[in-house]
């Protein structure tokens, strides 16, 4: 099993490096650009969301900062079009990042439900900011970004390559997270806040860390999407539909687990884009019509996700094959472990 | 000055119209532990429903929503029972999720009936105006909020004063404590989804006679209602009450006196403020630790 991943996500990733040499269409390469960012973003959001528990629809409040960042960045800077906003990418995660922390802060005092509606009213209101501090944002009219100088037949392939390394620096944070004592512990105030808090750990420290990362990442991809697109607006960097997108697609591969939300991206993204695409053109509305069918489909019969779902076929396949007399081992509860984990750590101590 | 009292007069009337949506939304939250994202679509809907019996029907809206609030009724009901009622796991997080999802279907489903250019409703006393203070008032304003205040009555007595308000209470305090006494609480539960998303309908009326609208106002709707019943704190109608009047006020207040871009924004930033201090909203409950 651990051979079989290994090699699987390796696999997957010399396939995510030869994609756009194997194929060179240009609507392909726009939609796996955007299927990779869509992965970064989802990684991001559910090493928040995801392993605390908390359930934040602002996550485009900081997507929209980091859009923002880049977007007055070159235009102050007199960036020309090319490599160089690349180079400011990190920039935009970290004015995000910022942002973040007194942003966490007041949205963390509250819990479950308040929480949820703290965060969407928060991205609401960068919204209505962005629309209305009209001499640094230019209002409703948005911002065009600076042009590529590359062919157009190359257009896409930068963005691809630099996609793919945003996408493994939020991979390789979040597996670092999920395998840390850190990890460990937002996992366990998932499971069980005030008792963690009981134990001595920093809840409010931990989550707000996660919160912090988690923004870095977003205003990343939000910086990306937009050099990418070639212009800003309000609706476009504080977009609730990013939110929600997000949301589902951890949800469709499996909230907390690590390559859930990859596998949800990857699954979801060309279908949204697809379906723009398509339905878009037939008739303006019809697009949201069948993608929010969609998302009820997905959401009543698959709220566990498709890698939890696959995990426990997978144990009762394997507790079926070597089903002797003997009792068969209980389901092990993945919720209920994290916590048992911290408490074995805390009293090796 | 004239120009701060006709706003405060004006941030009052519709005030108490934003105190008739944002109840129907703090009280399903009450009672379920949902939140109900779809409540801005579910006014705007509402509005249109007007529109179509205003303009192809000729029925004066008011007597129109005699018609509009029982559709809207069963409409409720029924997407309880097909998608909120389904989902036993994850609730906080599947159940905005689906909300969300039907507000999708039926902003697609208005966009492709309506188009997406603005419509408003038409009626003699929308456009004639009564002369106060030293102003003008609409006479539709004055009709709106008397509907509002009537409706708000009617719920109060509803929840405080009737055998089924008991049982929407006990539901609220304690899901299976009712249960053990005998409370239907599925259908408690199914009944008050019904009655949130009515009110919007008598919400979406008036929001559709004072305003011009199409679908995608619902996102300003419901960002100005999250925040409402927030402030109040979530579950208690006596704070979205107070929280909408506040909203309002401030809001046209701010219009007058500063810009009506800002007038959102700077409530917003209020809230912000005050969440730092009384995270629970006006008149809620702190969340804790759940069994």
């Amino acid at each position: 099993m651990k051979h079989m991943r290994t090699v699987g996500l390796l696999a997957l990733l010399i396939f995510a490096c030869i994609f756009p040499i194997v194929f060179s269409n240009a609507a392909v390469t726009t939609m796996a650009v955007f299927t990779l960012l869509f992965a970064a973003a989802a990684t991001g959001w559910n090493l928040f969301s995801g392993y605390t528990g908390y359930f934040s629809l602002g996550y485009a409040t900081f997507y929209g900062l980091g859009a923002y960042t880049l977007a007055l960045l070159c235009k102050y800077w007199h960036i020309p079009g090319g490599y160089m906003p690349f180079a400011l990418l990190p920039l935009g995660g970290l004015v995000a990042a910022i942002f973040a922390v007194p942003l966490g802060w007041i949205a963390l005092r509250v819990r479950r439900h308040t929480f949820v509606v703290v965060t969407i009213a928060m991205m609401f209101t960068f919204q209505l900011l962005a629309y209305n501090l009209k001499s640094i944002t230019s209002g409703s009219t948005g911002m065009l970004l600076p042009f590529v100088t590359w062919s157009p037949d190359f257009f896409n392939v930068p963005f691809y390559y630099v996609a793919l390394a945003i996408l493994l620096l939020a991979f390789a944070t979040s597996w670092w997270v999920r395998n840390s004592k850190y990890g460990l512990g937002l996992l366990a105030i998932r499971d069980d806040e005030d008792r963690v808090a009981g134990l001595g750990v920093k809840t409010g420290a931990y989550k707000l860390a996660a919160f912090v990362i988690a923004a870095f990442f977003a205003g990343m991809v939000g910086g990306m999407v937009v050099y990418f697109t070639g212009a800003i607006a309000p609706p476009v960097a504080f977009d609730p539909t990013f939110d929600v997108s997000v949301a589902l697609m951890c949800i469709m591969g499996g909230v907390g687990t690590l390559i859930g939300p990859l596998v949800g991206a990857l699954l979801l993204e060309p279908l949204q884009q697809y379906i723009i695409l398509q339905a878009g053109s037939i008739g303006a509305g019809l697009d949201l019509f069948i993608f929010g069918a969609l998302l009820l489909v997905v959401i009543l019969f698959l709220p566990e996700g498709i890698i939890p779902s696959l995990r426990r076929l997978w144990h009762k396949l394997k507790a079926e094959r070597t089903t002797t007399a003997s009792v068969t081992r209980p389901e092990v509860r993945e919720s209920s472990s994290a916590l048992d984990a911290l408490l074995g750590r805390q009293s090796e101590k | 000055m004239t120009l701060i009292i006709e706003a405060i007069i004006l941030g009052i009337l519709t005030g108490s119209v934003y105190a008739l949506m944002s109840s129907g939304l703090t009280l399903v939250f009450g009672v379920m532990e949902i939140i109900n994202v779809a409540q801005g679509i579910m006014v705007i809907l509402g509005a249109y429903l007007s529109y179509v019996l205003v303009q192809y029907l000729h029925i004066d809206m008011f007597v129109g929503l005699l018609l509009t609030m029982p559709v809207m009724f069963v409409l409720g009901v029924g997407i309880e029972w097909a998608f909120v009622r389904r989902i036993k796991k994850e609730r906080v997080m599947l159940s905005v999720l689906v909300m969300y999802a039907v507000a999708l279907i039926i902003e697609g489903g208005l966009d492709l009936i309506f188009t997406a250019s603005f419509a408003q409703l038409q009626a003699p006393y929308v456009d004639e105006s009564f002369p106060v203070l030293g102003f003008h008032l609409p006479y539709i304003y004055v009709f709106a909020f008397l509907l509002s205040i009537f409706l708000l009555v009617l719920l109060y007595v509803l929840v405080y004063r009737t055998t089924f308000g008991y049982s929407l209470r006990a539901s609220m305090q304690n899901r299976t404590a009712a249960a053990l006494v005998g409370i239907d609480v599925e259908k408690v539960q199914a009944i008050t989804f019904g009655i949130g998303v009515a009110l919007a309908a008598a919400g979406g009326m008036a929001y559709g006679a004072t305003n011009s609208f199409n679908a995608a106002s619902s996102y300003d709707l419901i960002s100005r209602l999250l925040v409402i019943i927030v402030l109040g704190g979530m579950g208690s109608l006596r704070g979205a009450f107070v929280a909408s009047m506040l909203m309002l006020i401030i809001g046209d207040v701010t219009a007058v006196v500063w810009s009506p871009v800002w007038s959102s924004t700077v409530f917003n930033i209020l809230l912000m403020a005050l969440l730092i201090f009384r995270p629970q909203g006006l008149f809620g409950r702190l969340e804790g630790r759940k069994q």
